[in-house]
């Protein structure tokens, strides 16, 4: 088991005006055969105009267990939405 | 993205029994609850392995399902047919990428899928040991196999497991075209001559009941399904899904004027289905022991490609490395 190319992650933007969406994973040696494999591997219909190639070992990530400590916060927020604040109906352009 | 599943798996430590039992039943009312199984979330051992197992001896069945077929390229009938040919092909070793890829998120290495693909140790689909004889049996191929592929792969694109489902709505969109273009051969051949027609009928009869063997053993000798069902991994057990696989096929037969080889079809208005005859397991079971017509053929060629490509993995390991090298010493 020598010799395992790195897995890289691959983003494609599908069209003008979108952004890069992570589409699946490959492996290669290095960055230039990454961004070929992907090419054939994932763009055989079509299906972007732009790749990007990162390496997954580069991507740091949040952890499962972390999920209420960081998302949980921003329930108790909810004046952070525009419905939180009643709008007398007459009034327009609100 | 798989980018950090390590960190998922080294969080489970050695809990003790009952608080197991709790995160398995936590486990398994998400699941109920229909949210997906992401990399790094906590899964019970049994769920993993078994999803390893299927992933890769699905991964393993789009690699070497290649071969039958590649062995009409440089054979097919026209420039068309062949081009068309060979983006089918291609496509089948995209869908053996994505799903060695999903079963890498799971913890497993690609090398070891490899090897254990290359060893013997590791299972494929039955039907890839059986022989592509004629030119018409690219077409049954793709309308039969190809066909039951799809009846299988769709209900998987709502599994329990977040990157196969993924993995499986893309190999599903692909898959469509599979199976038409095989369809599209058999209207050829069966809007030919006489003989273009015989041998259409006779790729029917020798791809038929291989094809209805895809779908595993009857439901009473299916060893994991109950579990695997209430995981969400197996949407429909086999006899479902096979019995869907004859309804859809018997009228296409009909259309393009050929006859299913089993004398005991026949439409039962009460079910709602057609009834069909006794399937022989002992030939399937054979197939998967390794008896088939071309499963040592099969596994000769895998590690030849594996071996006469290993000074090209190798240049470019070395080219990668030189680069690196340079980059560091220009940046020193
Ligand atoms: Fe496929
Ligand atoms: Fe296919």
């Amino acid at each position: 088991m020598k010799n395992q190319w790195p897995l890289w992650e691959v983003f494609i933007r599908s069209q003008h005006g979108l952004a890069h969406r992570h589409v699946g994973s490959l492996h290669a040696p290095d960055a230039t055969m990454a961004l070929n494999n992907a090419r054939d591997v994932y763009t055989r219909r079509n299906e972007g105009v732009s790749i990007w190639i990162v390496k997954a070992a580069d991507i740091t990530a949040s952890h499962p267990d972390d999920k209420a400590e960081l998302f949980d916060p921003a329930n108790s927020k909810v004046y952070r939405h525009p419905t939180f604040f009643p709008m007398p109906d007459e009034v327009k352009g609100l | 993205m798989h980018a950090q599943n390590n960190v998922g798996m080294a969080d489970t430590g050695s809990p003790s029994a009952s608080s197991l039992d709790e995160r398995e039943a936590r486990f398994q009312s998400r699941i109920d609850d229909g949210i997906r199984v992401e990399p790094q979330d906590w899964m019970p051992d049994r769920y993993r392995k078994t999803l390893i197992r299927q992933i890769s001896q699905h991964a393993h069945s789009e690699i070497v399902g290649q071969l039958p077929e590649g062995n009409w390229i440089t054979r097919a009938p026209s420039l068309k047919r062949k081009a068309i040919l060979l983006a089918k092909v291609q496509d089948e070793a995209g869908h053996g990428l994505y799903l060695y890829s999903a079963a890498e998120t799971l913890g497993i290495t690609r090398d070891q899928m490899v090897d254990d693909l290359h060893t013997g140790k590791a299972k494929y689909s039955s039907i890839f040991n059986y022989p592509t004889l004629t030119w018409a049996d690219v077409g049954a191929i793709g309308w039969l196999v190809d066909g039951s592929a799809i009846m299988n792969q769709i209900p998987l694109c709502r599994c329990s497991y977040g990157p196969y489902a993924r993995a499986m709505i893309r190999v599903c969109k692909e898959e469509a075209f599979h199976m038409r273009q095989g369809y599209d051969i058999m209207l050829a051949l069966c809007a030919g001559t006489p003989g273009q027609k015989a041998m259409a009928q006779d790729a029917l009869n020798r791809w038929w009941w291989p094809s209805l063997m895809m779908f595993g053993p009857p439901d009473g000798d299916s060893v994991h399904s109950a579990q695997s069902q209430a995981w969400k991994i197996k949407l429909f057990t086999n006899d479902e899904l096979r019995q869907k696989m004859v309804d859809q096929t018997v009228p296409q037969a009909e259309h393009l004027g050929l006859v299913v080889p089993d004398p005991q079809v026949k439409w039962n208005a009460e079910r709602g289905h057609y009834d069909y005859g006794d399937i022989d397991w002992e030939e399937f079971y054979n197939v998967v022991k390794g008896n088939g017509p071309c499963n040592r053929e099969r596994l000769e060629v895998r590690n030849k490609a594996w071996t006469d490509g290993e000074w090209f993995r190798d240049a470019l390991v070395a080219h990668a490395d030189k680069q690196a090298q340079l980059a560091t010493a220009q940046a020193a």
